[in-house]
């Protein structure tokens, strides 16, 4: 119960700071808290392969390459011009207005299920998740399959990308 | 088998994940670095991750985590590409701020 609400206290003031603060090396610090304790809530709804995929790929894989993308341009300098006075208003105001719309909708919806009760029944442990992932007939192999070649065209064009181009001779 | 959502209920997790999106939405709008923007995109991949898994716990169905899988590695595929894609648009400017981008402008 309290640990839900240091959790989400840490989550929202990580994700704000990961936001404002100008070193963007700092941004990446906190960014890898807040997804720990989002880690931390996947623990909390007994999701333990979430979890540690999470952990494992969003801080593990995703804020290194942005620490490494961050090393390599030399940004750990804290001269960056800001937006002007009335674009941040504006911004400010929209990411509220987003707020309200979102909430005011979720707050008018009715649940689907009436009244939440546990059956007791084991349905997200790794082996029951992976049954659901691969199952012959009505399980996820195909898409599977094509998030690992999403995965292996992105690494072709990363590194594509991100080399360095001859000099035009032509 | 006991969860987090018998004592606290839905609907605070549906209150943390809007949070979490409105400030990605703001992060997006309110900074001029391109890497802080790619940050806060993550941010918003996760609260809608974290309101996938929460719902899949509520109707005690798996299927939901399987699609939070995928968001993951479509997330790490996206990140990969687009922090190439910084990469490319520094060397050629020395610098990430999106708003000397205006080369398309007419």
């Amino acid at each position: 119960m309290t640990l839900f609400y240091i959790l989400s206290a840490i989550t929202l003031a990580t994700a704000f700071l990961t936001i404002i603060s100008k070193n963007p090396i700092h941004s990446a610090i906190y960014l890898v808290i807040c997804f720990f304790t989002i880690g931390g809530h996947y623990v909390l709804f007994n999701a333990q392969f979430l979890a540690i995929v999470h952990i494992i790929v969003y801080a593990g894989a995703i804020v290194v390459l942005f620490l490494f993308t961050i090393m390599l341009m030399n940004l750990n300098r804290e001269n960056e011009t800001q937006k002007k006075g009335l674009v941040k208003v504006a911004a400010a105001i929209s990411a509220c207005l987003v707020g309200l719309v979102l909430f005011a909708s979720f707050v008018k919806s009715q649940p689907f299920v009436p009244e939440y009760y546990v059956t007791g029944e084991d349905f997200q442990s790794v082996k029951k998740l992976g049954k659901v992932l691969l199952d012959e007939k009505e399980g996820f192999a195909v898409p599977f399959e094509f998030a690992s070649i999403l995965l292996l065209v992105a690494m072709i064009g990363a590194v594509l990308l991100s080399k360095k181009e001859k000099q035009a001779n032509g | 088998m006991d969860n987090i959502l018998q004592t606290i209920g839905i609907q605070n997790y549906v209150l943390l994940s809007t949070l979490l999106f409105c400030i990605g939405v703001f992060g997006v709008l309110y900074r001029r670095n391109a890497i802080i923007m790619f940050m806060s995109i993550e941010i918003m991949l996760n609260a809608v991750n974290l309101l996938f898994v929460a719902f899949s716990t509520y109707h005690q169905d798996a299927e939901g985590q399987v699609f939070v899988f995928f968001s993951m590695a479509v997330a790490a595929a996206e990140v990969a590409v687009g922090l190439a894609i910084l990469v490319a648009i520094y060397r050629n400017l020395t610098s990430i701020d999106i708003d000397n981008l205006k080369n398309l402008k007419g």
